[in-house]
């Protein structure tokens, strides 16, 4: 039972991903999410039951699923510079494939903040992700391969340039596909946070 | 009367830290109504040096106090020697301070091959091992002279003392020094302190502070009954550990902003999820100063 609720869940995300970013997040309404699964009103809030609440559950829920994929990298016995394309390539695979997820992070997420004030300080609502970008960056200082530095100069370095290429392309200014820049993103990337 | 256990004080290459340390014990007229020394090398003793290592005379305990070496030399005969044959005669040994027991200071010396009598830093040692059963580590520097004192009173008592791997009586060791530290609530919610001798903050992130991996009861057994480093404002050295002394005391070894060493047995993924956790609090008492305003 609880699994059917938890499936039901997901597929209301979801959804409501999906239409945030076809219509933006303040227009599209709970209503709006309601009719797209073909699902009353009063149902709908009984999985979630105010849209803040919902937009917060979205983004820990893309936070544990890119946390994952990160920790797969994470664990492999591979050195510092290919896990860093490896991060690459995922983010912007997940990007392609699942762009209303990037683009939420993106968008919804970095640019209301007010929404996600409250029990989503700091980086409570990313905690999974933030953690493997983290032990990513302490194995490649622990072992030689990238330089000491502070965390968040490293962090916005890293994720701005991701978020920028991811930027672009949603707009359709890349001239190439977002997947034939990993190489010299890679490269860029690790070059600037590399030790030598 | 209760005989009195004799005791042996035997400095090998040492500071006498631990001697000082021990004369700082609040009772030392009642500890000395049930001990006597037959040499010690700061307090009056019934026999000298020089009779010591050429005789055997009898006593119960013997401390050993200073790091180890072959070359080194007591009243004209090899420490190593004079270890061997008291070890022989007493019921227990009990290494003294951080340099008797892992080497310590006196180990990063140019002194040729020093190390504690079991343990050079933590890699255990075999010159002494047939005593290994008898011997109880009192690690520390100084040693806590409570600690000494408690643990010669359950060798007099005949109380069993467990100890841990490198023979340190669990009651004084088992826990770590972060246990009983004032600071912990600004450990818990990562508020970290920039000035020494302040009264708040935590100064596990940046300023060095080893206790949540360091095994001591500093901050449960008071230091002359009232005080402790971290109390104090100053970080725990990590003086117990085998690893002492570490470079950069004042500093939290950190890659990209992770403390390299965490606190015993928490694992690093658990560690930054929680830290996440807990930094996203704001608490405002413990972002103003309390005591210190």
């Amino acid at each position: 039972m609880l699994k059917k609720k938890e499936n039901k869940k997901e597929l209301i995300m979801q959804a409501a991903l999906e239409l945030f970013a076809s219509k933006g997040f303040y227009t599209t309404t709970i209503p709006d999410i309601a009719a797209s699964l073909k699902m009353s009103v009063g149902n709908m809030y009984n999985y979630f039951k105010s849209k803040d609440i919902l937009a917060r559950e979205i983004i820990k829920y893309i936070s544990v699923y890119l946390g994952q994929q990160l920790r797969e990298i994470n664990e492999q016995d591979i050195s510092t510079k290919e896990k860093t394309r490896k991060i690459i390539e995922i983010y912007f695979k997940t990007a392609s494939l699942k762009p209303e997820m990037i683009d939420y992070f993106l968008r919804i997420y970095l640019s209301n903040r007010e929404v996600f004030k409250d029990s989503c300080e700091g980086m409570l609502c990313v905690n999974e992700f933030v953690t493997e970008i983290m032990i990513y960056f302490e194995e490649g200082v622990k072992c030689g391969d990238l330089r000491e530095q502070d965390f968040f100069s490293a962090f916005g370095l890293f994720m701005g340039y991701l978020g920028g290429m991811v930027f672009l392309n949603g707009e359709n200014i890349l001239p190439k596909d977002l997947n034939e820049y990993v190489d010299d993103i890679s490269f860029n990337i690790y070059k600037a946070l590399c030790s030598e | 009367m209760e005989k009195k256990m004799r005791i042996l004080w035997l400095s090998a290459i040492t500071c006498n830290g631990n001697t000082h340390s021990f004369l700082n014990y609040p009772h030392m007229e009642q500890f000395l109504d049930d001990f006597e020394f037959i040499y010690h090398p700061v307090i009056d003793s019934k026999y000298s040096l020089q009779e010591i290592v050429s005789n055997e005379i009898e006593c119960e305990v013997l401390i050993i106090e200073g790091a180890i070496s072959e070359e080194f030399q007591r009243g004209g005969v090899p420490i190593f020697e004079i270890i061997k044959n008291y070890s022989k005669r007493v019921q227990k040994i009990l290494t003294v301070g951080t340099c008797a027991t892992f080497g310590g200071i006196f180990r990063e010396s140019d002194y040729k091959d020093t190390a504690g009598m079991h343990f050079d830093q933590d890699r255990a040692l075999h010159n002494f091992s047939d005593f290994l059963d008898k011997t109880i580590s009192i690690s520390g520097c100084p040693i806590h002279p409570e600690v000494l004192v408690n643990t010669l009173y359950a060798i007099k008592k005949s109380v069993l003392l467990r100890v841990d791997n490198f023979l340190r009586p669990k009651e004084f060791y088992a826990y770590t020094v972060h246990n009983g530290c004032t600071r912990n609530e600004y450990f818990e919610y990562k508020v970290d302190n920039h000035k020494f001798g302040e009264l708040e903050g935590c100064m596990f992130y940046d300023h060095g502070c080893q206790a949540p991996f360091t095994h001591g009861s500093c901050n449960k057994i008071l230091w002359n009954e009232v005080n402790s480093k971290t109390r104090a404002g100053v970080p725990c050295f990590g003086c117990t550990e085998p690893s002492f002394p570490r470079d950069n005391l004042f500093n939290t070894k950190k890659n990209m902003a992770i403390p390299e060493h965490l606190p015993l047995g928490v694992n690093k993924r658990v560690y930054l999820t929680l830290a996440g956790i807990t930094k996203a609090f704001k608490i405002d008492r413990f972002q103003k100063k309390i005591l210190d305003d």
